[in-house]
């Protein structure tokens, strides 16, 4: 088993409150899927759209991220798969991916020294 | 609603689903006080309670453990709030309370601990009005309920009421505690009517609950809650105005409550599938003859004896065989009433009980014995329970005192 980081990028918010009622009850139950499967290492949180961008050590702070709306990270994931093909296949799941968005899969890389 | 919070918080947290009940209730009277109560106040407090748990879930959502069946669900924001509102809908909320129910009926509790526990985290009820309900004092309650949280703390898990073999073994027990707490209202030791009617209602409350789950709807709880129906439309009649305690023969039937007469027929009909024949079935089938006849006089007797001696062989008991024998009295006459209760097998565990040394003195009185009936009534007194108790033995002590001094008189 390995862990995989799922950053979701893009995606539009529900039009009306029961449309976002709708695709939250989507996430939960996708969350329980992967609970229920024993591949969901820890559900993250998302993410507001705004936030400041730290640039250097001398207190160089902007305003940001200010990504294009469709590449904004959204929220990320913690997931255990076998390898990076079973990953991206339970990916397939997210409820982002009917709301123009994206789940990026990445490896957590293993600091060996 | 600690049901509820106990299924997201997980048994372990218990006192936690206790405080967020509590801070809802204040906050409600807080709010209520500048704001007037609200057009539907437990909807109110429910949406208190949820919020209160949401912000309480996400200030200790990495330093405890929750519930394990939703707990990842609660770390994350992308699902809190909706498991939250998940258990707080409707019908899980039902579900909750009989999985608390369930939990709270463990065979390793004493039953008086259990009733409590039932009492304390379904029905909601306070240490003080369990202690009046049940004439403790407050302490002996507190002590009894801490101790009582602690086992149920310790198993660990909440009852799984989707296990159907587990759920059919544990439902007795359930049962037992329901009835024992409709009993406490109806019989108990504690004459407070507030409290004691409580009791009832909240019994029929939680049968009914029972009654609308599929795998708890069983002929034996229909019975139980038939019966706890029958007996329950008798309350209006059972004390006089004045507070004093009426005995069955002397109650106005007037004050019956037919609607409940009904209903309790209703329900006994529908426990009469299948080949279950329980207790409950056969009290409630006494309830119900009681509830039909006009007067004591019209009262089918032989049926209740016959009732009585199918109790005898299902689950006998000094007490049933009491009550059959003043069955016996009213359709043989008090000699033989008196014979069968001196046939009582283990008869001297009867001593502490009022109505043994009562319905002794009601048939020597019948039969003419002023004399042994006074004595029966004086030992009656002893052993009452409570003050209206104590003040209708009285009444009927010097009742018999009247007869002897009038013949008296009458020889003189």
């Amino acid at each position: 088993m390995a862990e995989f980081l799922y950053l979701y990028r893009g995606g539009t918010r529900g039009a009306t409150a029961e449309e976002s009622e709708q695709i939250m009850q989507k996430w939960m139950t996708w969350f329980k899927e992967l609970t229920a499967s024993g591949n969901l290492k820890d559900g993250g949180q998302p993410l507001e759209a705004e936030g400041k961008v730290v640039r250097d050590k001398r207190g160089t702070v902007t305003d940001g991220p200010f990504a294009e709306a469709k590449d904004l990270v959204g929220g990320y994931t913690l997931i255990e798969a076998e390898n990076l093909g079973r990953a991206a296949e339970l990916a397939q799941g997210c409820p982002i991916l009917e709301r123009q968005g994206l789940v990026e899969v990445r490896p957590i890389m293993k600091m060996d020294m | 609603m600690v049901a509820a919070l106990t299924r997201i918080f997980g048994l372990r947290n218990l006192e936690l689903a206790e405080d967020v009940v509590q801070d809802a209730f204040c906050r409600a009277i807080e709010v209520w006080k500048v704001r007037g109560i609200p057009e539907n106040p437990s909807a109110w407090l429910m949406t208190a309670a949820r919020n209160r748990a949401l912000d309480v879930l996400r200030r200790e959502r990495t330093a405890r453990t929750f519930a394990p069946e939703y707990g990842r669900l609660l770390q994350t924001e992308w699902t809190l709030a909706n498991a939250v509102h998940e258990v707080f809908e409707s019908t899980e909320l039902r579900d909750d309370q009989l999985r608390m129910m369930f939990s709270c009926c463990r065979r390793e509790l004493p039953e008086a601990a259990q009733i409590m526990l039932v009492l304390a985290l379904v029905g909601g009820f306070g240490v003080r009005e369990i202690a009046a309900a049940f004439v403790s004092s407050h302490a002996a309650v507190e002590k009894r309920l801490t101790r009582a949280k602690r086992t149920l703390k310790e198993s660990g898990a909440l009852f799984d009421i989707a296990d159907a073999a587990d759920f059919a073994k544990r439902l007795p027990a359930v049962q037992r505690a329901l009835y024992l707490i409709f009993s406490e209202g109806y019989h108990g030791a504690s004459v407070r009517t507030a409290v004691r009617a409580d009791l009832c209602h909240e019994a029929i409350r939680l049968t009914h609950l029972l009654a609308k789950h599929p795998l708890a709807a069983s002929p034996s709880t229909l019975a139980l809650l038939a019966l706890m129906y029958l007996d329950a439309a008798r309350l209006p009649a059972r004390l006089d105005p004045s507070g004093n305690l009426t005995p069955l023969y002397e109650q106005d039937r007037s004050r019956w409550n037919g609607t409940m007469i009904d209903d309790g027929v209703a329900w006994l009909e529908r426990s009469a599938t299948g080949s279950e024949m329980s207790r409950y079935h056969i009290e409630a089938a006494m309830a119900a003859v009681h509830a039909r006849a006009p007067s004591t006089e019209a009262t089918d007797w032989g049926a209740i004896v016959a009732l009585y001696d199918r109790l005898m062989r299902l689950a006998p008991s000094p007490v049933v065989a009491l009550n059959r024998a003043i069955a016996v009295g009213q359709r043989d006459g008090p000699e033989l009433g008196l014979q069968a209760i001196d046939a009582i097998d283990r008869r001297d565990r009867l001593g502490e009980y009022p109505f043994y040394h009562a319905a002794r003195g009601e048939l020597e009185l019948r039969r003419g014995d002023d004399a042994a009936a006074r004595e029966h009534f004086a030992a009656a007194i002893q052993a009452a329970r409570n003050p209206e108790e104590r003040r209708f033995y009285a009444s009927r002590h010097s009742a018999c005192a009247k007869v002897t001094l009038g013949t008296r008189h009458a020889l003189k």
